[in-house]
């Protein structure tokens, strides 16, 4: 990272699904499943014409790729609008709800009318080959340590299809329409955030506010955050589906490094008088060098007919194998490019070689051919023939790119944190009105209705956890940005259990137990809420929670019945304690008769040895103390 | 809008009264929009409606230029493909939003069909008419003999080695049906096709199915009037029906079409055809085509409902009806009570056409008396013939003659394929497990 603080302007976009009972557009549920599909089938899709004649270049090239689309489907919870074979319902009046009242609470302005959109998009994700989109509201704030950041829109849409597999050599997608269709509220920032730090903070917020509402979906996949991030002197660029908030912050601090490196990729390239029309489109055809090479790769590539063809990059020497975020060079951006235009593996570049079986001798050679002077560098990829030329084209204008510094694109995050080219930036031509939707006018009346019922502000919600349900600030702070905090109200106000043992259980029991490696995110809302009802009818005692909710992380379908049954957590009554306690005392008799009531102490740990987890702990020392009391008479008695 | 001294398509600045301020593109607002509204395409492309009150500020930015349609060229002819009239006459197949307006408007040139279809270049040479323009349920019987009459007129000429005819597919059975009894002996197939996705989604069917018909129109070893369309709710294949067996069956699924009581004609995947049936006219260059393009409109297809009144019947004759087709119950029946208002009309010289509401299977009137009654009352039995299909033959029949001895004999004469005397059990779709894998 640099040493000097860099500016950038950073906008988010948070796409966060709703936890309505409809899909947006139909009546299907909102639920995601894992058992096998009974209904599949297969589309094309192709671009159509903007009014002005216009096709988006993004749209036109995923149709050139020629792939087919395999839809997947249930019948019983997928129906004809998500296959496309119907039109959209109304629009969920729910959801519409939902994204009202985060829009006010973000003091975000409504509009008077709702157009539903047509945003084309045809990777195939979209049945109908685009997204349906309205915006439902402009403008809007939230506070960050006492710094304005700027809401810019918020948008109600329906969310993709999910992605199954992708298999290049048949040419077909697989998509599953499990997903299709899922209310998601996309809130976007304006570019008011200036650090990593910042942009964590602001997605917390959000996160926190979104959560508060107790109408959204949880869970990982369930919000997904889109990143603008620009450095100055550089370009705005897209990163798509960051899907972890913890991610945000490196995503942004290594592209940040990312727009610094190409910045002084493009001052180098500069100082060495690089022209851009040095950058020719002119592809050597190099397969003789490799009649007899031993590289895998291109043995594979030239077996199958392929050739090899090479693309002089002037003054690039050293620059394409320089890093720019970690792990990942100029040269990555090349082979993103190739790979994505020209749908080859990969690219090899002079920077890495010799290397991967080619020697110096065989670098040379294509040095001659091409005639490359002493900063002069290359890229060869060998494919058949349509495929190199359209890889190398991919190239030379990414190479282009870099004699301009930053190019404005879409980028991808990976799991790392570092980004990857996805696609160009979506043309303007691709935003259509969706003619099977009437508009919905939003009336003052249903806008006050909205309004009256809003969820209280995490201020409000904090200072009723420690006023009224008496947790103390810490618990209180991290209940409030807890994944668990709708059920957390719900426990507390309609079980009625003492908040401090909920939160306790919710956040840190939880965190312990992900910590000794239990997949406590396994564990339904049903299941805790239904522990709660036994802890407050006393059939569990406190005791046994941990236990009871490490079963139920590794059997997530088992009742809590049975989670008692196998653990041997039964209840006891009243009479099998007192029956243990005598047993204990009959036992111990020696120690009694010496130690008289000072033996409480060790009566109890045995007690609760057997029966831990099974009773109240109170209990069964009310029951201990009373017990011995007349064990004691009982020998006093006797003696 | 005149108060603000702005038009639509202008880009504004619009301050509302509470503050809300916005920049963007007019539109127009749609029929039935609340006059007080304004619609903006806002920048980011969003479209969004405002209400508009006194305190509304509003500021030109700049004027837009009416978009204009980029120019597209038609293909030259490919010497050696056939030559395929394709004939417009509206629906979603050649219908296209503006997408600044939301209005929609056809579109219907071979230019166009071209630039969406390029594929087409390598099938046939396409030559484009638009006949008319009109949703499907628009469509009369005067238009049925218009398409007719253009039909004729280009196989005559022998211009053309097929016609594709682009219609809507609500009442696209019905035109079948028209063109199968108004021109017959063909020479070369007619095909009708029509979309369930309009032309301007990504995931139209448009494209499959027209190119399917076309290479039906320019291949197939028929010389029928049919029906392409998908045959699943894949991009995969599509189906030809005849013109007299077809019924869209559903409101919206890309499948909708079926033939009723009979196989297709034909499958069409990946532009090869094959013929599921032997029982067709084939293709021949030599044969003349016969044109009798009338029909009779004071007919009607009457769906029979429980409690039904004699007074409906009356009412009809009373207005001049010389046709009635009836969609009875089951194998064929009305109740008992408009029986003698029935046999009265006949002897009045109506034609009565019994079908059943029942869509698959055959009318037989000897089992039940209310059938025999039926029968004696002087009702045609309309064999396996599909309501919609004996409701266009009989207003064809009609047209031509009032003798009702002669009416009987065709309307139980098999003319175009609209009777099939055998009933095969496949013909009736298993419902359960449909469409799982």
């Amino acid at each position: 990272m640099e040493g000097r603080r860099v500016k950038i302007k950073c906008g988010i976009e948070f796409h966060q699904m709703l936890n309505t009972k409809n899909k947006l557009f139909c009546n299907c549920p909102t639920i995601l499943r894992k058992d096998d599909p009974d209904i599949i089938f297969k589309r094309k899709l192709r671009p159509t014409r903007s009014e002005l004649g216009e096709v988006d270049p993004a749209a036109l090239f995923e149709f050139k790729k020629g792939y087919t689309y395999v839809y997947e489907a249930y019948s019983d919870t997928t129906c004809l609008v998500e296959m496309d074979e119907e039109p959209p319902h109304d629009l969920n009046r729910e959801a519409l709800e939902i994204s009202l009242m985060i829009a006010l609470m973000l003091n975000s302005r409504p509009v008077d009318e709702v157009f539903v959109m047509r945003k084309i998009v045809i990777d195939g994700s979209n049945t109908t080959g685009f997204q349906r989109t309205a915006l439902i509201s402009t403008g809007g704030q939230i506070s960050v340590d006492g710094k304005t950041i700027r809401i810019q829109t918020i948008c109600l849409e329906e969310d993709a299809a999910r992605k199954i597999s992708e298999n290049a050599k048949t040419k077909e997608i697989i998509y599953r329409l499990d997903r299709l269709g899922i209310p998601l509220i996309e809130i976007a920032t304006a570019p008011d955030i200036e650090s990593p730090e910042e942009a964590e903070k602001v997605a917390y917020k959000i996160g926190q506010l979104l959560r508060i509402t107790g109408r959204v979906k949880r869970g990982l996949g369930t919000i997904r955050q889109d990143l603008n991030i620009s450095v100055e002197g550089g370009a705005r660029v897209e990163i798509k589906g960051v899907q972890k908030i913890e991610l945000i912050k490196l995503v942004i601090a290594n592209e940040i490094q990312r727009q610094l490196n190409l910045l002084k990729i493009r001052d180098e390239l500069e100082k060495r008088g690089l022209k851009l029309e040095e950058i020719r489109n002119e592809f050597v055809d190099v397969t003789e060098v490799f009649t007899n090479t031993s590289s895998k790769m291109i043995k594979k590539a030239l077996s199958r007919g392929g050739k090899v063809l090479a693309l002089k990059l002037p003054k690039f020497k050293g620059l394409i194998g320089r890093e720019i975020q970690p792990g990942r060079r100029l040269g990555t951006e090349f082979a993103d490019r190739a790979r994505y235009w020209g749908g080859v593996g990969g690219i090899i570049h002079s920077d890495e070689l010799p290397g991967y079986g080619i020697g110096e001798s065989t670098v040379q050679r294509i040095r001659e051919i091409l005639n490359c002077k002493d900063l002069d560098a290359f890229v060869i990829v060998a494919d058949s023939k349509d495929k190199c030329i359209a890889a190398l084209e991919a190239v030379a204008e990414r190479a282009r790119e870099a004699v301009e510094g930053v190019p404005n694109e879409t980028r991808a995050a990976n799991p790392d944190g570092t980004t990857r080219y996805s696609r160009p930036m979506p043309g303007k031509a691709r935003m259509y009105p969706e003619t099977d939707i009437r508009p919905i006018r939003l009336s003052p009346e249903f806008l006050d209705k909205v309004r009256r019922n809003l969820p209280e502000m995490p201020e409000q919600k904090l200072d009723k956890f420690i006023r009224i349900y008496g947790l103390n600030e810490t618990l209180a702070k991290q209940m409030l940005n807890s994944y668990h905090l709708d059920i957390f109200e719900y426990i507390v106000e309609k079980i009625g259990v003492s908040a401090t043992l909920v939160a306790n259980t919710l956040e840190n029991i939880m965190k312990s137990l992900r910590r000794e490696g239990y997949p406590i995110e396994n564990i339904k809302d049903e299941k805790i809420i239904e522990l709660f009802k036994h802890i407050k009818s006393e059939n569990i005692a406190k005791e046994a929670i941990p236990e009871i909710l490490a079963f139920l992380s590794q059997n997530p379908d088992a009742s809590i019945e049975e989670a008692l049954d196998k653990l041997g957590l039964r209840g006891l009554s009243p009479e099998e304690l007192e029956k243990i306690v005598e047993e204990v005392l009959q036992n111990n008799k020696q120690l009694i008769a010496s130690k008289g009531e000072r033996a409480m102490g060790a009566i109890m740990g045995d007690v609760m040895k057997i029966v831990r987890g099974k009773i109240d702990g109170r209990t069964v020392s009310e029951v201990v103390r009373v017990k011995l009391k007349s064990f004691l008479d009982d020998i006093e008695a006797t003696s | 809008m005149k108060k603000y001294s702005v038009e639509i398509f202008d880009r504004v600045n619009i301050i509302l009264g509470d503050g809300r301020a916005y920049t963007g593109i007019i539109l127009p607002r749609p029929r039935h929009g609340d006059p007080n509204s304004i619609i903006l395409k806002l920048d980011n492309g969003y479209n969004v409606g405002f209400s508009v009150d006194e305190r509304t500020k509003i500021e030109l930015i700049e004027k837009m230029p009416e978009p204009k349609l980029a120019e597209v060229i038609k293909p030259k002819i490919s010497p050696g493909l056939p030559m395929i009239m394709m004939l417009g006459t509206g629906g979603t197949i050649a219908s296209r939003i503006d997408y600044r307006s939301g209005a929609v408007y056809s579109f219907f040139t071979a230019e166009e069909i071209y630039s969406m279809i390029p594929e087409l270049i390598e099938i046939a040479n396409v030559d484009t008419e638009t006949v008319f323009s009109i949703f499907s349920e628009d469509m009369t019987p005067q238009n049925w003999t218009v398409i007719a009459e253009k039909v004729y007129q280009h196989l005559k000429k022998g211009d053309y080695t097929g016609i594709v005819i682009a219609h809507g597919t609500d009442t696209m059975g019905y035109t079948a049906a028209a063109l199968s009894f108004a021109v017959r002996n063909l020479p070369y197939p007619v095909i009708l096709v029509g979309a369930q996705r309009s032309s301007d989604r990504p995931s139209t069917d448009t494209i499959e199915n027209v190119i399917a018909a076309v290479t039906t129109a320019a291949y197939a070893p028929f010389a029928e009037v049919a029906v392409v369309m998908h045959g699943s709710m894949s991009d995969d294949f599509c189906l030809a029906h005849r013109g007299t067996k077809v019924r869209k069956c559903h409101t919206s699924r890309r499948d909708a079409f079926r033939t009723i009581n009979g196989d297709p004609l034909a499958i069409i995947r990946r532009r090869q055809i094959k013929m599921l049936t032997d029982d067709y006219l084939p293709r021949d260059p030599d044969r003349t085509p016969v044109l009798e393009n009338s029909f009779e409109d004071k007919v009607i297809l009457l769906k029979f409902y429980p409690g039904m009144k004699e007074e409906i019947i009356e009412l009809l004759v009373d207005a001049g009806y010389r046709g009635i087709v009836l969609e009875g119950t089951g194998l064929g029946h009305v109740r008992n009570e408009l029986i003698s208002v029935i046999s009265k009309a006949v002897k009045d010289g109506v034609a009565f056409v019994m079908t059943s509401q029942c869509i698959w299977g055959r009318i037989n009137m000897n089992v039940y008396s209310t059938g025999v009654d039926l029968l004696k009352a002087g009702v045609i039995p309309g064999e396996d013939m599909l309501p919609e299909t004996a409701f266009v033959k009989l207003s064809w029949i009609l047209a031509k003659t009032d003798d009702l001895d002669e009416v009987r004999k065709l309307m139980l004469t098999n003319i175009a394929g609209e009777i099939n005397y055998h009933s095969n059990a496949k013909y009736y779709p298993e419902v359960y497990p449909h469409g799982r894998t």
